[in-house]
């Protein structure tokens, strides 16, 4: 069994289901996530689509589990080739097998914690270094928009 | 108000208290005032996802002393666990570093993402041309 490579938790002054919003709606994900917006119907099994502010795929994976709003897990394959889409990255030789995302949700004390696991890589992973400078700015700029209503990096991109 | 924030809150000299600083912030800077603390973060930064067992090996230090650091890294969100079947391992956790990187740092952050943005958005027009 391999132990997971990639763990972030953090606690967040709001509710369960709004933290289940603001991962799963694109709408939401567009304000915090550098204007990128994440498309599923988040059913097990379905797509998981997240889109650049221009529209291109920034990656692309499976939902393996959707529980709201306790746990969702998908696949990360940010080499983004989905049913016949192509995107510019899949040229790149090195694209790696798709990772894996799970968030849990609970509540702790009247606040949330969210923890991301993300595991399942490739040993010496240049997907693993980007996402542990990644998710971090990411996530931190999700617990600022819930708790104070404005991300940190709006019109990052 | 819950027992633990209150404890803080007696702490806190008055007028001290502010939005921008979450009362854990203490826990954060006083788990990171000793060496042998910041040493165990340093040795789950090489490898992470470490057993107390393995965390012990290399720390010149009795396994009780190393348990109790570990429950202040806990304490503070330094350092969280996850169950893998029996066996506890400890991560180190960015979060609260990120906090602080954003408090000092981050607005220079914006600026290089945006210089970054700027620089992308210039060369992806001079290709179009």
């Amino acid at each position: 069994m391999n132990k997971p490579e990639f763990v972030y938790v953090t606690y967040i002054d709001t509710t369960p289901d709004k933290v289940w919003q603001a991962l799963t709606n694109g709408e939401f994900t567009r304000q915090y996530w550098g204007g990128r917006s994440i498309t599923s119907d988040w059913q097990t099994g379905s797509t998981v689509k997240h889109l650049k502010p221009d529209g291109s795929l920034d990656w692309a994976g499976e939902v393996l589990e959707a529980d709201p709003p306790r746990r969702l897990s998908y696949t990360f394959d940010p080499s983004g080739e989905m049913s016949g889409q192509k995107s510019e990255q899949t040229a790149q030789p090195q694209a790696e097998k798709p990772s894996r995302v799970t968030f849990e949700i609970e509540e702790y004390m009247g606040k949330v914690r969210l923890t991301l696991t993300h595991d399942r890589f490739e040993p010496g992973s240049k997907v693993l270094q980007g996402i542990s400078v990644g998710w971090p700015a990411i996530l931190s700029s999700l617990k600022s928009l819930l708790e104070k209503g404005e991300p940190l990096f709006p019109d990052w991109s | 108000m819950t027992a633990a924030s209150s404890k803080h809150l007696d702490m806190q000299p008055n007028g001290c208290l502010n939005d921008s600083m979450p009362n854990d912030m203490n826990d954060v800077f006083k788990a990171l005032a000793d060496p042998c603390r910041r040493e165990l973060l340093d040795r789950l930064y090489e490898d992470n996802g470490q057993t107390l067992g393995e965390l012990c090996e290399r720390m010149a230090m009795t396994r009780q002393g190393v348990t109790k650091h570990l429950a202040l890294l806990e304490a503070a969100n330094l350092v969280v666990v996850v169950w893998r079947g029996r066996e506890k391992l400890h991560y180190l956790n960015p979060e609260p570093i990120q906090q602080i990187h954003e408090r000092w740092i981050g607005k220079f952050e914006r600026h290089r993402l945006e210089a970054l943005d700027t620089l992308k958005r210039t060369l992806e027009d001079s290709q179009d041309e």
